[in-house]
């Protein structure tokens, strides 16, 4: 009898474990199929750019001739590549194949998950401040909290753009077709395009990258080039493009991007730390305006993050327009309303469900992760796959979003400084919160701006999907809530703002030449 | 079959309160209330169920080999009241069962403490092989289970989560040598653990993922134990080692990670008594602490419980319960 249940068990647990004996886990975007765009937007040399003040700023030299020795020998490397093909080759064939934008974007977010994690203080209580000058010394250079990581967001992807803008241009002017065209015995390991292929998209966007990237990832330069490298690696695989379609379009991508790091290295954001005066002045200045100013809950107490960020150039709006956006003044700390409100959030973390901590914590998006904007970005690439987009309009539709995320940062920055309000924990202790506790004051709500915004010009370019997206938002804003970090009056007016900013980049989606 | 078995050295009451302090003391809170870890079966038709009380706490953890404090968080405890059983299917083959109710709190920091139904597990014990050797008794034990979340708690929110809601599958070998009063047992563990989803869709470990699916890493754990075991009184020293097959350290200052690389080493003392006038009555106690550690807390805890063993065997429940196993017992 005994052998008999011994056996059953033994029967059991050795089947489930061979049921789930695999553990391996692919990601959503592992193994999607390759690019291949619906609409080539072979006219998109015309598009608005966005710092760039011509597509022809920099000069693509003609292409050589095809009926050379040289461009044969060109036909002929790819050919021996592809002769001697392995299945490593083919799985970065197939991973660059789903798109360079889509891949760089994944590659950004992966680093600023990397670089997401807040200093950790000095023996004193002091904490180091990541140094652009020091990179590799701890704490490493950048914090990628979400304010730097939307900024970085919104240079690379509107310097690809606007590259990639260039590109199209040369594409159109030069028409050079792709090897598999001028050579009907060569094979294309990827779907095949009547876009002209020099200069080389892949290549543009590789070289563009990966000059951003010095400015905002300095210490990850040698594993951005050595990607550089596998992507333009793939292209000449697949028999897409030819070696100088590559080197044309990573020299330009490379020049373009020198126009937005010299707008990077002047725009406010190095400034945006301030000093302990600076800190100090804040607090006192909304004492005297007989508010509650925010602490910091951390211990030990940790100076707010980028305090300066709100004077940070912004790009669609100016900056004017940026402060007219300021939400109007947060009910004041002494008031009924402030109190009804720091109640509700009491009440609501005391009785949460499964279902708002899940929210919570999809939207959280706090320490070591890719950030809000991040978020929203894997949400619009997931979308964007679907598209079947052409890289140009891939690298649009991104800065669109990406530059509608940094300006509404910096429009919530500077209300959340110019009020400098507490946090429900700070107001009452007993509130307690369901994921991190952001160090920098309450009104208004930044996931609520961010995502307004989002929300706002995916809505524009996905119309379909635009009652999602507020639907998204909403819960985003919300789950602030619920995770007892802000108020009623942070979300609301934090997700109204970011409509606006989303609004300003609707007008110009409108007007860039892709609609 | 079985032949050379002539001596019955049988402790009925368990004491599988005893494995829940070594658990405890992981950043995560207690893991699972796992198997017997001990050498004691019960009789045929014979039930010993019971509450244990557990309550333990970390100041500093380790993030890979950094130890730390964290005024964030400042004191983490857990407190836990589990129900627990052991059911003799016969002498040689036992059915064991807990489920513990977990609370947990920081007592410094904002983060919210979690609480709710963890993890039921079950195991079944064979004893194929108990044999005397040089005066003494030697027995060998199989040990199966598996631990199953029975509540949907956040996994994703160390180190306030109560567990990391893996379902894991358990193999276990262990040996005993009793020799008068005196004993050492040491066992074995392989812990398979499924993966898990979390709330998020994508997450960074050494890499992103964009998936809500988390790999989790494989444990095995050793644990030997060592002391005095009689009728009415047991006392032993336990060493226990646990060490993740894989996975990864916790980045300076970043949240831990249900897939963190979890190792630790610790030491307790466990003291079960039975009471002399009514002996299907027993109570345990102990306490643990942490050696050595890697991305877990260094946790010090106590345990407290009481069990009561039901006998449905042919003979009438009372006589069974009023002790007269344990006359024939060694």
């Amino acid at each position: 009898m005994k052998r008999i249940y011994f056996s059953i068990l033994f029967l059991i647990s050795s089947s489930i474990i061979f049921y789930s004996c695999s553990k391996e886990i692919n990601g959503r975007t592992d193994n999607i199929s390759a690019l291949d765009p619906a609409n080539t937007d072979s006219n998109g040399g015309v598009w608005k750019t966005i710092l760039l003040t011509r597509p022809d700023t920099f000069i693509v030299a003609a292409p050589g001739a095809i009926n050379t020795p040289f461009y044969t020998g060109e036909l002929n490397e790819i050919k021996s590549l592809q002769a001697n093909i392995t299945s490593h080759q083919k799985e970065i064939v197939n991973y660059w194949g789903a798109g360079s934008v889509l891949r760089w974007n994944e590659i950004m977010r992966e680093l600023v998950a990397k670089y997401n994690l807040p200093p950790y203080q000095n023996a004193d209580g002091s904490y180091p401040t990541p140094s652009a000058a020091n990179p590799f010394a701890y704490p490493l250079f950048p914090f990628a909290n979400p304010p730097y990581a939307a900024r970085a967001y919104a240079y690379i992807a509107a310097a690809q753009y606007d590259a990639l803008v260039a590109a199209w241009h040369y594409k159109k002017l030069y028409k050079r077709a792709a090897p598999y065209v001028n050579d009907g015995s060569l094979n294309s390991l990827l779907p095949k395009s009547s876009l002209p292929s020099y200069p080389s998209e892949d290549a543009v966007l590789a070289g563009v990258t990966a000059e951003m990237m010095k400015l905002f990832f300095p210490t990850e330069i040698g594993y951005i080039e050595q990607k550089v490298t596998e992507a333009e690696y793939a292209r000449l695989l697949a028999g897409t493009n030819v070696r100088s379609d590559i080197v044309a379009g990573e020299a330009l991508g490379r020049a373009v991007a020198k126009v937005f790091v010299a707008r990077g290295r002047t725009d406010n954001a190095g400034k945006a730390v301030g000093t302990p005066s600076d800190w100090a002045k804040m607090e006192t200045d909304c004492a005297a305006r007989g508010e509650t100013p925010w602490i910091s809950q951390e211990s030990p107490k940790r100076p707010p993050m980028l305090c300066f960020f709100g004077n940070v150039k912004s790009f669609i709006l100016d900056s004017t327009t940026a402060f007219s956006l300021h939400p109007s003044a947060p009910p004041s700390t002494g008031s009924q309303l402030f109190a009804n409100e720091t109640n509700e959030i009491l009440n609501m973390t005391k009785n949460l469900t499964r279902d708002q901590i899940q929210l919570v914590h999809y939207w959280a998006d706090g320490a070591g992760t890719y950030t809000p904007p991040g978020h929203w970005n894997a949400i619009a690439a997931d979308d964007f796959i679907q598209k079947k987009y052409s890289e140009l309009r891939w690298a649009r539709n991104m800065a669109l979003l990406n530059i509608s995320m940094m300006d509404a940062v910096i429009v919530c920055w500077g209300t959340k400084y110019q009020y400098f309000t507490p946090r429900p924990s700070q107001v009452n202790p007993a509130i307690k919160t369901v994921t991190g506790l952001p160090n920098f004051p309450s009104y208004v709500s930044g996931h609520s701006t961010f995502s307004g915004a989002a929300a706002e010009i995916l809505g524009y370019i996905i119309p379909e999907k635009a009652a999602a997206y507020n639907s998204m938002a909403a819960d985003a804003s919300i789950s602030r809530m619920y995770g007892g970090l802000h108020y009623r009056s942070d979300c609301e007016k934090g997700i109204d703002a970011g409509k606006k900013i989303g609004h300003y980049a609707v007008l110009r989606a409108k007007t860039d030449g892709a609609d | 079959m079985y032949f050379l078995i002539i001596m019955k050295k049988k402790y009925s009451p368990i004491n599988k309160a005893l494995v829940l302090f070594c658990i405890c003391a992981t950043l995560i809170k207690p893991v699972r209330a796992q198997t017997d870890l001990d050498a004691i079966m019960m009789d045929k038709k014979n039930l010993c169920s019971g509450i244990v009380f557990n309550y333990s706490n970390w100041n500093n953890y380790w993030e890979g080999s950094f130890k730390r404090d964290n005024a964030n968080i400042g004191i983490v405890s857990t407190q836990s009241i589990a129900v627990m059983g052991n059911y003799g299917v016969s002498g040689k083959l036992n059915l064991l069962f807990s489920l513990p109710y977990i609370q947990t709190k920081a007592s410094a920091g904002t983060l919210i403490g979690m609480k709710g139904l963890q993890d039921l597990s079950l195991f079944a014990k064979y004893m194929p092989l108990e044999k005397n050797i040089l005066k003494g008794t030697l027995s060998l034990y199989a040990i199966g289970g598996v631990t199953l979340p029975v509540s949907n708690y956040v996994a994703d929110f160390l180190p306030m989560a109560i567990g990391l809601h893996s379902q894991i599958i358990i193999g276990r070998i262990m040996a005993d040598y009793q020799k008068g009063r005196f004993f050492l047992t040491a066992s074995g563990t392989y812990n398979y653990r499924n993966n898990i989803n979390i709330d998020r869709t994508a997450y960074y470990t050494t890499q992103m993922h964009l998936t809500n699916e988390v790999e989790m890493p494989d444990v095995i754990s050793y644990n030997i134990r060592a002391g005095y075991r009689s009728t009415f009184l047991i006392a032993e020293a336990v060493y226990n080692n646990m060490i993740t097959q894989d996975g990864f350290d916790i980045r300076k200052n970043d949240m831990p990670f249900p897939s963190n690389q979890m190792n630790m080493s610790s030491a307790g003392i466990n003291i079960k008594y039975t009471l002399h006038n009514l002996p299907a009555l027993s109570i345990v106690g102990g306490g643990s602490t942490t050696l050595t550690g890697r991305n877990v807390g260094q946790s010090t805890g106590y345990y407290g419980g009481i069990f009561y063993i039901l006998d449905f065997s042919k003979k009438s429940i009372s006589s069974s319960a009023s002790g007269k196993r344990r006359t024939s017992n060694k």
